[in-house]
Formats: structure tokens, sequence, C-alpha cells
């Protein structure tokens, strides 16, 4: 089979990704957004004769644009767009958790720094405050005062472009210093990794510290209903342990596995280029 | 081993560089892309963007 690898950065994902391809004897055709075009109607050379395109786009709106003009050429590819649109926007994946009934903080987007205001004071101290298009835990605030608040809204209004006035406010969750990231394949988990830290954010790419974990048979749900909710793929599904059960803060599209492939004895790019391959096999049958 | 573009050490470089991956340069802390493996050509890598991620 020959898979498109999608890509502007080879990070070491997707370095294990091509290992475990090119060992399988896969043909990989390794396709630098930044060099495409996209058209309408015809899809750019580079894409001739690949069976599946992988996206791994690193930058979320190559990924989201990208996507749909694969998808319009009638070329599978992975993840589905409609799944890229939704996880790439926070306000959307909220919203799509919620409609499937999947458990996920208390957020309300509000579009000017008073209705803002007036959202963090309701929900209290500390809350957050995050942008609806971001990744690796930046540009992410806890807010535990008022001024704090005035001073981040303000900011955000003067220096921010329009994405930054969408102002996405969520309740704080006492979460133990930690959560849960799982990585799933239509709603199959492939493994999890539990990640620690000291500061209030615990992205792997923050530095927290990451532990196998093992899921229990009310995340096993959580993780099928969260995937079923953006559309299914191969998908990072993010969740925090509270009193009342585990809550749901996000669904990652173009999730990075490198941490959890050393942090358990899964071998995890052999079980993404398994489902890999179920996909470019279902995408030529239906073909 | 290929030429920092900024400073112009020795570069290591491991053997199964691709195309698109991203190497430090150990002496002056730049990072650059592999944009060719045969040869070898480096180039400033492009900057962190707001979008980038997961």
């Amino acid at each position: 089979m020959n898979f498109g690898i999608l890509y502007s950065r080879i990070r070491k994902d997707e370095k294990l990704l091509l290992s475990e391809l090119r060992d399988r004897g896969h043909e990989v055709t390794k396709i630098d957004v930044r060099k495409q075009q996209f058209g309408l109607s015809e899809p750019p050379a580079d894409f001739e004769g690949v069976d599946l395109v992988v996206d791994r786009c690193l930058a979320t709106s190559r990924s989201v644009y990208a996507t749909r003009f694969v998808d319009a050429y009638d070329i599978p590819v992975v993840n589905h767009p409609d799944t890229a649109g939704v996880c790439a926007d926070k306000a959307k994946n909220s919203l799509a958790l919620v409609e499937n009934e999947v458990p996920t903080p208390e957020t309300t987007v509000a579009f000017t720094t008073d209705a803002a205001m007036e959202a963090i004071e309701e929900f209290g101290y500390p809350c957050v405050l995050k942008p609806v298009v971001g990744s690796w835990g930046r540009l992410m605030a806890k807010i535990d005062s008022r001024t704090a608040a005035e001073a981040i809204l303000e900011h955000k209004e003067t220096l921010g472009h329009y994405e930054h006035k969408v102002f996405y406010v969520q309740e704080y969750v006492e979460k133990g210093g930690e959560d849960i990231r799982v990585l799933a394949t239509d709603g199959e988990p492939v493994a999890a990794m539990v990640r620690s830290s000291d500061h209030w954010i615990t992205n792997a790419a923050k530095g927290a510290a990451t532990d196998e974990f093992g899921l229990d048979d009310e995340a096993l749900d959580l993780v099928e209903r969260a995937s079923d909710a953006v559309g299914g793929g191969l998908l990072g599904v993010d969740l925090m342990g509270t009193e009342d059960g585990y809550t749901v803060h996000e669904v990652n599209h173009n999730v990075e596995f490198k941490a959890l492939n050393e942090a358990t004895d899964v071998d995890v790019p052999a079980r993404v280029v398994d489902w890999l391959e179920t996909k470019a096999e279902q995408a030529e049958v239906s073909a | 081993m290929t030429e920092c573009i900024e400073c112009g050490a020795e570069v290591t470089l491991h053997d199964d560089l691709e195309v698109g991956e991203i190497v430090d340069c150990s002496t002056c802390g730049a990072e650059l892309e592999a944009v060719d493996t045969d040869p070898v050509e480096l180039d400033s890598a492009p900057e962190l963007e707001e979008d980038w991620g997961e």
C-alpha cells in the first residue's frame, strides 16, 4: 500500500510511523504541505497513487484545510476533516462532547471582555481561560482573582488576533495534579498514560512526568463515546479524574504519541499502523 | 556531519535523517531543518506558530 504522510515537520512521532510503515514493506509518500497548492477539483501531483493520506500537519490551520481538500478529491484521509474541524476548536470540541453526553468541564464562551468578566465572576476563582485554538498548554490562564482576570482580558483584547476575542472560560477542575491521555483508534484504546506535574498544566509538552495508566470500565466507555462525539479516528482523548468520576476536557485529532510510547510497554506506532492498514483496506474495498 | 548555517560549526546528524526533520546545533543552539538528505542540506527551521500542536 501507498501511505501519504502529509506533514510540515517530521517529529519523532512521524519518524516512528515512517519507520513502522517502511518496515512492513509499504510505500510511503511524504507530502510537504508547505509546497502544495490545492485547486478545487484536481489533487496536486504529489497525491498520485496514494491509497490513504495520513494527516500529520503540525499547524492546525493547514490540517483543517488540507484534509478538507483531500477529502473533496475523494482520496481517503485520516483523520476526516469533520473530525479535524471539531477537535481543532475547543468550543466546538466542548459542544460535541456535551451533545453526546460525555462529561466535560462547565464552559462559557463570550465575545466581549465585559461578558467574559461576568462569566469569570460567575465561575468564581480560580477558573480557566483558554484560547479556542492552541495546543501544548500554551496561552492557558488559571485566573485566581478579579484583578488577574481584568489584566488577562485586556491583554487578549489588545494584543490578540480575532480568535482571542472568543473568550473560552472554563471551570477549574481539581484534578489532583494529574490528567490522563488515551490514544485511541476509532474509540478503541491503544495505550494510556497519566501525566503528573506540580504545575496546574500537565501536558507532556510542558514537562509533566508520565506513567502507564490502566483504564477502568468507566474510562473505556468515555473514550469510546468521546471518540464517537468527534467522528472517530486516531485521537488523543484527555480525561481528568474528579470526585464525581472522569471528565473529558478535550479530544486531539493530530495526536502525538512519542511520550506515550516511552511511558508504556505497548508498541504504539505498530498499533497505529495496524489501524492505518485497516483503514486503507476499507477504503480500497469501498472504492 | 554538516555545517550549521548559523554559526558554521559541525552538526552531527543521525543516519536516518528525514527531510522535514529538525536538528539542533549543539554549538549555537539554532534549530535547523533538513531540506534535503542526499546530500544533506540544512536551512533555518520555521519559528513556532500559534496554531502548532495536536
